[in-house]
């Protein structure tokens, strides 16, 4: 039994607790915004938020975040209000769109912990997101856009 | 169906005759797929609905539903193709709700002849046909508010969605979308010219960004259905190995697992869950019966290749295909008579497509029909391998295109499709079967391995009087298409247009087979004879001692579209002022419909190669929207930079060596050189952009590594070969 808070609501889960969080995520909590890519944490595809830590859920067993609070793509905001989801919108950052959950976890945890991020902050935080179609350009555009949107730059 | 064909830019004859092949299409329902993230307004505008032709939907709640045709797998044409129809509609992109067209002979490409999203052309297919069915439906819905209002249709107009009459009253469409749907087509449509576009050319936002910042885009592989069962498969590492036997006791003892299924080549295991089937999956004790690939490796790839480069091979001087000025001349003859000559091989790796998105398929099988959902960049193949695999006909086959997680040619294929429909038949329940990605890597369609041999000379006064390209690879058409008439098959394309003057020109093609299956991956033969072109151009130049960016204008005499994307790269790039310790490589291409050059602004110290900045410009003809055409060009140059730093798959015992991106390196961001993309002004028909910017990447940063080194790659990847400071 492993009881954790998914996007704020608690969750209390009996079943296999070697599962990868991904597959729990996916197919146990029908939220498949959180994306399988690799399955090594090579791609950062599936990245989630543990205790606001980004962390590849596809290694991530399901025993490990009990008592934990996870985050989702889906969790972090109700509307796509969110500043990284605002500036991701604005610059138009996704192409195919499969890595893209992973990219914006990976951003909203950096912005979290760094208001001002420059080229390689943001480098050394999305280093771990592979994305096939090259929307890297925009990804570090987008980042220091919802770092100004976050301290208050009108939208 | 003929391709429509700009002078000097035949259509590829061997790729559109499969895909001619392909196309299968039957009426089917429209069962739609709509947008994620729109995905309530488009399914009840489907319900209440009128039909004003195969791409549009009306609800009377005004909800319009444009049906597109092509898939998207990033390159944007969930947004442009509406654009074409908003255009002539009157109506704000913004407003419209997209939704994947089912398969049927209104969608078929006429430049691919298939219900196919490949080559590049959505656009160029699209930009006549979705005006007109945007203008034919805004006709119809005019004649509805006249014959309404009893008025002279000619004295009404449509704006913003409604359609006013001289006296300023108006209906809206959804009031009039259902007696429009009544009145027949008009037979004469007038369509805009450019001057007017409100809508073509803008920076428009992407209609499918929204779903993809909050988790809600639904891909093939997010694709959940009541009752839907997991399924993994377990495939022979050995290319072309067979199941021998299999335990399967201790796998079907496992938690959750439902079924294991062998088959000839794979083994299902269909499980309750996706985890529970991947480790019952990898309990299975199988012994592989070994095949023809058994003792198959890059040693002897590339020792068959160069064998069968001693052949004559097929000469395309008689082509169709070949551009006409390329015909004259004699090749053999001028290269005997040349003051200085010019011979090197240039070789090209194997390269999986690797799209993020792993392959994948669900499949809902009942006794007289199947729903299949699919990422797929070919509807009517996917339906057709579906229904062969049920034991059905195509038309009981609906196939609902999800978004795509990365195409790149990839999902040309439907080898991922059969073993989940078998298994959705067999078990009565609806299965999505998921391919690890070590399944993927190691079974990709892969780029074919390419030899090209380049003899060339120049003449007495330094011009180039002789150029002969000799290439030696598999085919890929002939596995898609065995009775495919073209003997070049894919193979010559970017070199049947050969764009430098040469007065004596030779092409010719050996077709050597290796073992194993090979695949059409972004820009197919462009990247590969780009490479080897634009390598051998600027060698000739160092041999003719005169700049690369000079030597290539003085080839390009007279052709102004060529000269001034040349022009216009090099001012960006400052050519020849590159900083202190900073080396620039060009390269160009005509392809596409497009002309493109690009610099690669690298270094190279103490071994180390850094790429400081690509600059790219293209003139791609008239732009339906720039943002996409720039993220394009983006996307394209990063795909290249993988492939030329890294790209290489290789084989050992007919096992494929590379299983992740550990080992099958794509670039990250913080390897990111800085890039400049522009897009120049231009009056040209649309060309097309997928695949445009990949393939002078390579030969523009091996030419700068030349600049930088002295040293000359003829052979990709990058990472394989030693590079030292001059």
């Amino acid at each position: 039994m492993v009881k954790f808070t998914l996007n704020g609501q608690s969750q209390v889960l009996d079943l296999d607790e070697d599962t990868p969080v991904l597959w729990v995520l996916r197919d146990h909590l029908g939220l498949t915004g959180t994306k399988y890519g690799c399955g090594q944490a090579l791609c950062g595809a599936c990245t989630v938020h543990v205790e606001g830590a980004p962390v590849r859920s596809c290694l991530l067993p399901l025993r490990s975040i009990n008592g934990k609070a996870v985050t989702t793509i889906e969790g972090i905001s109700r509307d796509r209000t969110h500043a990284v989801q605002r500036a991701w919108i604005e610059l138009d950052v996704p192409q195919c769109g499969y890595c893209q959950s992973g990219q914006i976890m990976s951003a909203v945890a950096l912005l979290a912990n760094n208001a001002s991020p420059n080229d390689a902050d943001i480098d050394a935080a999305l280093a771990g997101n592979l994305c096939r179609c090259g929307t890297y350009v925009r990804i570090r555009k987008a980042i220091h856009r919802a770092a100004e949107l976050l301290r208050g730059a009108p939208a | 169906m003929s391709a429509p064909t700009r002078s000097g830019e035949p259509a590829d004859g061997s790729r559109r005759e499969f895909l001619q092949r392909a196309a299968l299409g039957g009426g089917g329902l429209l069962l739609t797929l709509s947008l994620p993230g729109m995905r309530s307004t488009a399914r009840a505008a489907a319900l209440q609905s009128s039909e004003l032709n195969a791409w549009l939907r009306i609800g009377t709640d005004d909800s319009i539903t444009i049906l597109v045709d092509r898939s998207e797998m990033g390159q944007g044409v969930y947004t442009a193709l509406p654009m074409l129809i908003a255009e002539e509609l009157e109506v704000d992109p913004a407003r419209i709700s997209v939704a994947a067209a089912p398969v049927g002979d209104a969608y078929v490409n006429a430049l691919n002849g298939g219900q196919v999203t490949g080559t590049s052309n959505s656009v160029t297919d699209a930009w006549e046909k979705l005006r007109k069915a945007g203008a034919q439906a805004r006709t119809m819905l005019i004649s509805a508010a006249a014959q309404r209002w009893h008025v002279d249709p000619a004295r009404c107009h449509a704006s913003e969605g409604r359609v006013f009459d001289a006296s300023g009253r108006s209906a809206s469409y959804g009031e009039l979308a259902q007696a429009a749907a009544r009145i027949p087509p008009p037979a004469q449509l007038a369509l805009k010219a450019p001057a007017q576009f409100k809508i073509i050319g803008k920076p428009l936002a992407r209609l499918d960004t929204p779903s993809k910042v909050d988790g809600s885009a639904e891909f093939g592989i997010d694709i959940k259905l009541p009752g839907m069962l997991h399924a993994a498969i377990a495939l022979p590492e050995e290319l072309g190995a067979t199941v021998g036997s299999v335990d399967s006791s201790a796998a079907a003892a496992m938690p959750g697992v439902r079924r294991v299924l062998p088959a000839e080549a794979a083994v299902i295991v269909v499980a309750d869950h996706f985890w529970q089937a991947r480790k019952a999956r990898d309990a299975l004790r199988i012994t592989w019966r070994s095949g023809p690939n058994a003792r198959l490796d890059n040693a002897s790839i590339w020792t068959q290749l160069h064998s069968a480069s001693a052949r004559t091979g097929l000469s395309a001087l008689t082509s169709d295909d070949l551009a006409a000025p390329l015909k004259s001349g004699n090749a053999s003859d001028a290269l005997a008579r040349a003051a200085k000559s010019f011979n090197a091989v240039y070789e090209l790796p194997m390269l999986a497509h690797a799209t993020m998105e792993p392959m994948n398929c669900t499949a809902d099988v009942k006794a007289d029909r199947c729903e299949l959902y699919v990422g797929t960049q070919v509807q009517s193949m996917a339906q057709a391998a579906a229904a062969e695999a049920a034991g059905l006909k195509p038309a009981q086959v609906n196939v609902h295109t999800t978004l795509l997680g990365g195409g790149f040619g990839r999902r040309l294929e439907v080898d991922f499709i059969p073993a989940a429909v078998m298994a959705s038949k067999i078990l009565g329940a609806p299965v999505k079967l998921i391919w690890t990605r070590e399944d993927d890597m190691t079974h990709d369609p892969y780029r074919p391995p390419i030899r090209e041999a380049i003899s060339a000379g120049l003449d007495g006064q330094g011009r180039l009087s002789a150029w002969a390209l000799h290439i030696t690879s598999p085919s890929i058409t002939a596995r898609f298409d065995p009775t495919n008439k073209d003997p070049f098959d894919s193979v010559i394309e970017y070199v049947q247009n050969f764009p430098y003057a040469v007065p004596n020109f030779g092409l010719s093609f050996v077709r050597q087979e290796i073992g194993i299956d090979v695949g059409y991956l972004r820009s197919v033969s462009h990247a590969p004879n780009c490479f080897a072109i634009e390598s051998s151009i600027d060698e000739i130049a160092a041999l003719a001692s005169k700049d690369p960016l000079v030597f290539r204008q003085e080839l390009l005499a007279g052709k102004a579209r060529h000269l001034q994307t040349l022009r216009s790269v090099a001012e960006r790039a400052g050519w020849g002022h590159a900083p202190a310790g900073h080396f620039q490589g060009l390269a160009f291409m005509e392809g596409y419909n497009c002309c493109i050059a690009q610099v690669a602004e690298i270094s190279v110290d103490g071994g180390v190669l850094k790429i400081h900045r690509v600059t790219c410009v293209i003139d791609c003809g008239q732009v339906v929207n720039p943002r996409i055409v720039e993220s394009q060009l983006e996307s394209g140059i990063i795909y290249g930079l993988s492939a030329a730093l890294w790209g290489d798959i290789t084989l050992r015992g007919g096992r494929v060596q590379q299983r992740n991106f550990n080992d099958y390196r794509i670039l990250r961001i913080h390897e990111m050189p800085m890039l400049d993309v522009h897009i120049l002004p231009s009056e040209e028909k649309p060309g097309g952009l997928g695949e445009t910017a990949v393939p002078p990447i390579a030969p523009a940063l091996c030419n700068a590594i030349f600049a930088a080194t002295g040293k000359r790659i003829r052979s990709l990847p990058i990472s394989a070969q030693k590079l030292a400071s001059r």
